[in-house]
């Protein structure tokens, strides 16, 4: 066969990178949105991802739905989760800190984690690609197209969020406990219920990255967890709360890796991702877009 | 009322006949067999067919009426995958039950924590676990007195594959391999016997067990163009970089995965990626593809028609290892009687061309393991199943 240029190799690490770091940034920006309402860290995120996956796969290969159904169908199930995650494991805690909702969403993590297996087993499931799986060659690098589903909803996801955040009401208020819970029940704004709302948000977004993802990855119930450590990475290197740093975190850790990986030493690729966040948090620990000032008043 | 007091003698009489006409069958006593295995948590899927094939076993066994008219009392614990739990398991069998011996565990782990109690009690023990270190005592350089296992070693499966491709004339390969016990142990051994085998090692790349995609290694390794893939690694990743294999345009360069393929749900994910893969199977996973003079035929086809009858499921590779370690016991049983000293001396000396599921094996002073790696075939995936591959 003939030998591939070091430039269609580069093209296709970033290719590769681009891809994994849109999963990653998904998670991230789930992250983002729990953390900005409540404060917490939302350990049970990498579940809605693998249940995205998941349910996917039962809708669209077990039951048979068409993609165009199967996919909002999971997508509302999943948000249903997450909605059932507060209502039921962050509302009735009594007398709330960060500490004990944080430790809340794991066990949340824990128990959908293990409810998956008993109704999944252990076995990894596969889901058709979205537009079939004839890879296309280009400049020497392949691409699969399913890496442009990923890298599509990454940007229909992060175009919807900032109309979402900066033109409706709704956003606007969820923004508004953002900033200051108390000040915000004060001008009238349901706190609760803005809560409720980033659990289905994220649970939302997770099971997008979820669906997306299965094609490439095949799912299987304990994947979340990794993908929950990578977001939370992604999420931290752009700078909590942050929108376009969960999004630019997402990518950089998901093309460090596949650089690495090809250019240096694969057995080491995790590493080289994780000495990059410490190195950004080294030089500015609130991350590439957070404000250290805002940083200062959160709780956690 | 009188209906009703009649109804209920009628009952009890029923129940009375029921027992006197299903007799249990005369037994001179009973050979107490123990068992531990990996039957819940992360590695059921190795602990569940084994225990599924030993109760298989007993049963078929005592249905026979017994070995020499006594009956097999099979006493099988559930490890869990757990170290310290598997310890107790075997030293319960061993001291409350009095087991004469002792079939499992199912990992490598468990097995090397338990070796020390078979030894100090001097119970035989049969391990179903693939690490040569069970059976290899680092500081004799020998195996272990008491202690025995059945399934081939990553060095087997290794020899298997650098065979092949030396016969096929490839010698440039490059090895990708997961960063799991599994995949670090099977790196190991390729890097470890390829200058035996004539072998260059043109790259050496590792994804994690939970990775997405695995498209930058291999395109790296497209860069050092190599004659030959091999990779290992279980669970999805090793579907995942079939996957990427295929869509890199790489199918040109044959790609050779361990023995931990062998089952026929990775055919089916591959989702058609897995045309043209290659691997070492034991025999008891292709029993239908052996040809009929093959030692092994017999004994494999029966197991895997009774397995599929009994639990309506298919065969995995792991029962064959649990199929494997009882028997043996059994002969040395019918042999030598239930004296566990007996037992160790009869495994040692007297397993001599044993037809098991995953070999013919030869037990001696100096192997406990007692296969070659002609316990492995060379398959191949064509049209979604496997086949012998010349």
């Amino acid at each position: 066969m003939e030998k591939i240029t070091l430039a269609s190799q580069l093209l296709q690490y970033l290719i590769t990178g681009l891809t994994v770091g849109s999963v990653y940034a998904m998670v991230a920006v789930g992250f983002n949105i729990i953390y900005n309402v409540t404060e917490i860290i939302n350990f049970a995120q990498g579940e809605f991802v693998m249940l995205g996956g998941l349910i996917m796969v039962f809708f669209h290969v077990a039951v048979g739905l068409p993609l165009i159904l199967a996919f909002p169908a999971t997508v509302i199930l999943v948000t249903l989760v997450g909605m059932l995650l507060d209502r039921l494991a962050i509302r009735p805690i009594r007398r709330p800190s960060v500490l004990t909702l944080i430790i809340a969403t794991i066990a949340a993590s824990i128990l959908i984690k293990g409810a998956a297996m008993f109704i999944w087993g252990k076995d990894p499931y596969d889901l058709p690609a979205f537009s079939g799986r004839n890879p296309i060659t280009f400049l020497g690098a392949v691409i699969q197209p399913q890496y442009f589903w990923v890298i599509g909803f990454l940007v229909i996801t992060a175009i919807a969020l900032s109309i979402f955040f900066d033109r409706t009401i709704i956003g606007k208020a969820m923004s508004a406990c953002a900033d200051n819970a108390d000040a915000a029940s004060l001008v009238g704004i349901n706190v609760k219920q803005m809560i409720l709302l980033s659990f289905a948000l994220s649970a939302g977004i997770g099971a997008v990255a979820g669906i997306t993802v299965t094609p490439i990855s095949l799912m299987e119930y304990d994947r979340g967890v990794m993908l929950a450590i990578k977001g939370f990475g992604a999420a931290i290197l752009g700078g909590l709360g942050s929108f376009p740093g969960a999004i630019l975190g997402g990518l950089i850790i998901g093309s460090i890796e596949s650089f690495g990986a090809g250019l240096i030493s694969s057995g080491y690729k995790d590493a080289f991702a994780l000495l990059v966040l410490m190195a950004v948090l080294f030089f500015k620990p609130s991350g590439i877009f957070g404000d250290i000032e805002i940083s200062k008043i959160k709780r956690f | 009322m009188t209906l009703r007091r009649i109804s209920i003698i009628a009952t009890i009489c029923l129940f009375g006949v029921g027992l006197l006409i299903n007799p249990a069958q005369a037994f001179k006593g009973t050979y107490k067999v123990g068992a531990v295995f990996s039957v819940t948590g992360r590695t059921s899927f190795l602990g569940d067919p084994e225990k599924k094939t030993a109760e298989m076993i007993a049963e078929q066994i005592n249905n026979a009426g017994g070995i020499n008219g006594h009956k097999l009392e099979l006493i099988i614990y559930d490890s869990e995958g757990d170290a310290t739990k598997c310890n107790l398991a075997v030293k319960k069998l061993i001291i409350k039950d009095k087991v004469c011996a002792v079939i499992g565990p199912s990992l490598s782990g468990t097995s090397l924590a338990v070796l020390p109690v078979a030894e100090k009690n001097k119970t035989p023990l049969i391990s179903c676990a693939a690490s040569y270190k069970i059976v290899h005592n680092e500081k004799t350089g020998k195996p272990y007195k008491w202690v025995f296992k059945t399934p081939q070693t990553d060095t087997m499966a290794v020899e298997a594959i650098y065979s092949h491709l030396f016969k096929r004339g490839l010698n440039k390969i490059a090895i990708i391999s997961v960063t799991s016990g599994f995949g670090a142990s099977g790196r190991g051994e390729l890097i470890r016997l390829a200058p035996t085998y004539g072998m260059t090692i043109v790259a050496d790349e590792k994804y994690g067990p939970k990775d997405t995609d695995m498209t930058a290694q291999l395109t790296k390794i497209k860069g050092k163009t190599p004659q030959v893939i091999v990779n290992w690694s279980v669970g999805p990743t090793q579907v995942t970089v079939l996957r990427n294999w295929r869509d890199l345009g790489m199918s040109s360069i044959p790609f050779y995965q361990s023995h931990g393929f062998g089952s026929r749900k990775n055919i089916e994910l591959a989702a058609g990626a897995a045309e043209g893969i290659l691997c070492p199977l034991g025999s008891c996973n292709i029993a239908g593809l052996l040809s009929a003079s093959h030692p092994q035929k017999d004994v494999t086809m029966k197991y895997s028609k009774d397995y599929k009858a009994k639990y309506n499921e298919s065969l995995s590779s792991f029962g064959g290892h649990a199929w494997d370690a009882l028997q043996m016991v059994v002969q040395a049983l019918s042999n030598v009687g239930d004296d566990k000293a007996k037992i160790r001396d009869y495994l040692e000396n007297n397993i001599k061309d044993f037809v098991g599921q995953h070999g013919v094996f030869n037990y001696s002073s100096n192997d406990h393991n007692g296969l070659s790696k002609d316990a492995f075939n060379m398959v191949v995936v064509k049209d979604g199943d496997w086949f012998l591959a010349d």
